[in-house]
C-alpha cells in the first residue's frame, strides 16, 4: 500500500462519468484528493456532487439503471476491482439525515465491527468508547450507552453516525450534507469533529452551505450541472475564484 | 346550511357506518355464545364423539384442526418469507418478477374450493399422500402462501430504505444487511400476517374437504399420513347431515372454532405490540 502521509494523493478520479438512465449526473470528472485533507464540494442542486460522493464507496450501484465509466483509484487501486464490502469499510459514509438504527447507542457504534466478526467484549467496549470520544459524544452519552439511540437529539444522532463509521477504522470519510438537518450549535460540533478527524482521515464534504465549506474545507471544488468548474485552495475559491460562475454561486446569485 | 351542521351530519354518517361494520360481528358472536355456552364443558372439549356424534365431545376435531394449522405453517411460513425477501430485496423489476407479483395477487383471489380440488389432484392422488393430514396441511399452506408473501412484502417494504443504505455503507454484504438490518424490523409484521392467515386457515372447510377431513373418526391421528377430523367440516356435518342433534352442540362447536381463531388473532396482536416496543423506529 502507498504511504499515505499528508499531501499525497489518496484518491485519484480519472474521467469519471455517471449516468442514471438517460441522465448524465457527472461528466468527465478528473480530480485528486489528498491524504488528511478536507475537500469540500459545493454546488447547486443537481450538480452531481452527491452522485460523485456516492461513487467513492460505490453506493450508486444500488440503483437499477446506473452506469459508470472512468476510473476511481484509492491508494492506486481501482475501486471497481475491490469487493464493495471492503471498499465501504475503507470509505465510510455519513448521510444527510442522521440514520441511527433503532437499537442502543452501544449497539449502533459496535454494529459494524460486530458484523465484521469482532466478538471480544473488551475490544468492542474500547472501540465504542474511542469512537464516541472521537466524535465528541462520549461525555454526553457515557452514562446511557444501553439506551435507544433514537432518543438522542438530531445533532447527537449525527455524531453517533460519525462514531459508527469511525468504529470500522476507515481511511476516508464521506460526508453527504451532514448538517442539513441540524441547528447551528450541533453544526458547530459536527464541524469541530471533522477538523479533528482530518488529522487521521481523508475527508470529503459535500455541502450546500457555502459558509461551511469556507469554514472547514482545505480545498474546495465547485460543481455545476455535473461538471467540475473549479478546484482550488478554499481561500482562493472564496476570495478570488477563477471562474465567473463560481463567484456568482458563492455570492448567492443562483443555486 | 351552517358549516357546523354539515360537519355534525358528516360525523354522524361516518359513525353510523362504523357501527354497521361491527354490528354483524357482535350479532354473530352473541348468537353463538347465547346458544352455545351451555354446550361447553370439559367433557365436550376433551372426549371423543359418541352415538353418531350426537353425544360426547369434539376432541379429535380440535386436535385435527390444530395439527393441520401447525403443519401448514411449517411449510408456508419459511417459503412465503423467503419468496417475499427475494421479491422485495433482490429481484429486479422486469417482466418475470412483474408476472410473479401479478400471479401472487391473483392467487389470493382464487376460491378455496379450487385449492381443495388442486390439493386432491396433486397431493392426494399424484403424490400419493392419500387423504391425510399432510395433504390437507400442504393444501392449506399453498392457499396461505399468497397471503403470507403479501404480508411479508409489506412488512419488509415498511422498513426504511435508509436502514439498508446504512448497513451497506458499513461494509455489510447484502445478505447480512437483510438478515440483520431489515428482517428483525420486519418480523412483527411478518408474524402478524402469518398468524392472521392461520386463523383464517383454521376456519376453512373447502381445502380440507377432499384432502384430509374424516366424516367420523373417534380417535386421534397417529401420524401425518392419517386422516383426521377438523372443526369446520365437523360443524358442517353436524349442522346438515345428522338429524336430531342438540342445538347447543352445534353452537358450542362453532364457539370453539371461533374461539381458536380469536385466540390466534389476540396472540398476533400481543406479539406485534411486544416486538414493536423493542424494534421501534
Amino acid at each position: 500500500m502507498v504511504n499515505s502521509s499528508a499531501g499525497q494523493n489518496k484518491i485519484i478520479v480519472k474521467q469519471l462519468a455517471i449516468r442514471f438512465g438517460n441522465v448524465l449526473a457527472v461528466k468527465n470528472l478528473s480530480l485528486e484528493i489528498h491524504s488528511s485533507e478536507i475537500l469540500s464540494v459545493i454546488g447547486p442542486a443537481n450538480s452531481g456532487k452527491t452522485s460523485f460522493l456516492r461513487q467513492l464507496n460505490r453506493l450508486n450501484e444500488l440503483e437499477a439503471d446506473f452506469r459508470v465509466s472512468g476510473e476511481v483509484l484509492l491508494d492506486g487501486e481501482d475501486i471497481q476491482k475491490l469487493r464493495p464490502e471492503i471498499l465501504r469499510k475503507r470509505a465510510g459514509m455519513i448521510f444527510a439525515l442522521p440514520q441511527v438504527l433503532p437499537m442502543s447507542i452501544y449497539d449502533n457504534v459496535s454494529y459494524g465491527p460486530r458484523m465484521h466478526g469482532m466478538r471480544n467484549k473488551g475490544v468492542l467496549n474500547g472501540l465504542v468508547e474511542e469512537s464516541l470520544k472521537a466524535s465528541f459524544l462520549w461525555d454526553e452519552v457515557k452514562e446511557r450507552l444501553k439506551e435507544s439511540a433514537t432518543k438522542l437529539s438530531g445533532g447527537q444522532q449525527q455524531r453517533l453516525c460519525i462514531s459508527r463509521t469511525l468504529a470500522l477504522a476507515p481511511e476516508v470519510i464521506l460526508f453527504d450534507e451532514p448538517c442539513s438537518g441540524l441547528d447551528p450549535v450541533s453544526t458547530a460540533k459536527v464541524e469541530e469533529s471533522m477538523l479533528k478527524l482530518k488529522e487521521k482521515y481523508t475527508i470529503i464534504l459535500v455541502t450546500n452551505n457555502t459558509k461551511q465549506a469556507a469554514r472547514v474545507g482545505d480545498r474546495s471544488a465547485f460543481f455545476l450541472m455535473g461538471e467540475l468548474i473549479e478546484l482550488d485552495k478554499t481561500q482562493n475559491i472564496f476570495t478570488a475564484p477563477a471562474d465567473k460562475r463560481t463567484e456568482e454561486y458563492i455570492l448567492g446569485k443562483f443555486g | 346550511m351552517k358549516t357546523t351542521t354539515k360537519q355534525k351530519i358528516a360525523f354522524s354518517v361516518l359513525f353510523l357506518c362504523t357501527v354497521m361494520v361491527i354490528l354483524p360481528v357482535v350479532f354473530i358472536l352473541g348468537t353463538i355464545i347465547k346458544n352455545g355456552w351451555r354446550g361447553i364443558s370439559w367433557e365436550f372439549l376433551t372426549t371423543m364423539p359418541k352415538d353418531g356424534m350426537r353425544q360426547g365431545g369434539i376432541y379429535p376435531a380440535i386436535v385435527g384442526t390444530l395439527y393441520l394449522v401447525s403443519l401448514s405453517i411449517v411449510f408456508s411460513l419459511p417459503i412465503g418469507v423467503m419468496a417475499a425477501i427475494y421479491l422485495n430485496e433482490y429481484a429486479r423489476d422486469n417482466l418475470l418478477t412483474r408476472l410473479i407479483r401479478l400471479a401472487i395477487v391473483n392467487l389470493s383471489g382464487v376460491s378455496s374450493v379450487v385449492y381443495g380440488l388442486f390439493g386432491l389432484a396433486l397431493f392426494v392422488t399424484f403424490m400419493k399422500f392419500g387423504v391425510s393430514i399432510l395433504s390437507g396441511a400442504l393444501t392449506l399452506a399453498i392457499m396461505n402462501l399468497p397471503v403470507i408473501i403479501t404480508a411479508s412484502r409489506e412488512a419488509l417494504a415498511s422498513v426504511p430504505y435508509q436502514f439498508r443504505e446504512v448497513s451497506l455503507s458499513l461494509g455489510l454484504s447484502r445478505w447480512q444487511t437483510i438478515r440483520h438490518s431489515v428482517l428483525p424490523f420486519a418480523l412483527p409484521g411478518i408474524l402478524t400476517g402469518a398468524i392472521l392467515s392461520l386463523a383464517r386457515a383454521a376456519g376453512e372447510t373447502a381445502p380440507i374437504l377432499f384432502t384430509v377431513a374424516a366424516f367420523y373418526l373417534p380417535k386421534l391421528p397417529a401420524s401425518i399420513f392419517d386422516q383426521a377430523m377438523a372443526l369446520p367440516y365437523h360443524l358442517y356435518i353436524i349442522s346438515t347431515q345428522i338429524p336430531n342433534i342438540a342445538v347447543k352442540t352445534r353452537y358450542a362447536t362453532a364457539m370453539v372454532l371461533v374461539g381458536i381463531s380469536f385466540t390466534m388473532n389476540i396472540f398476533a396482536v400481543i406479539i406485534r405490540s411486544h416486538l414493536r416496543k423493542k424494534k421501534k423506529w
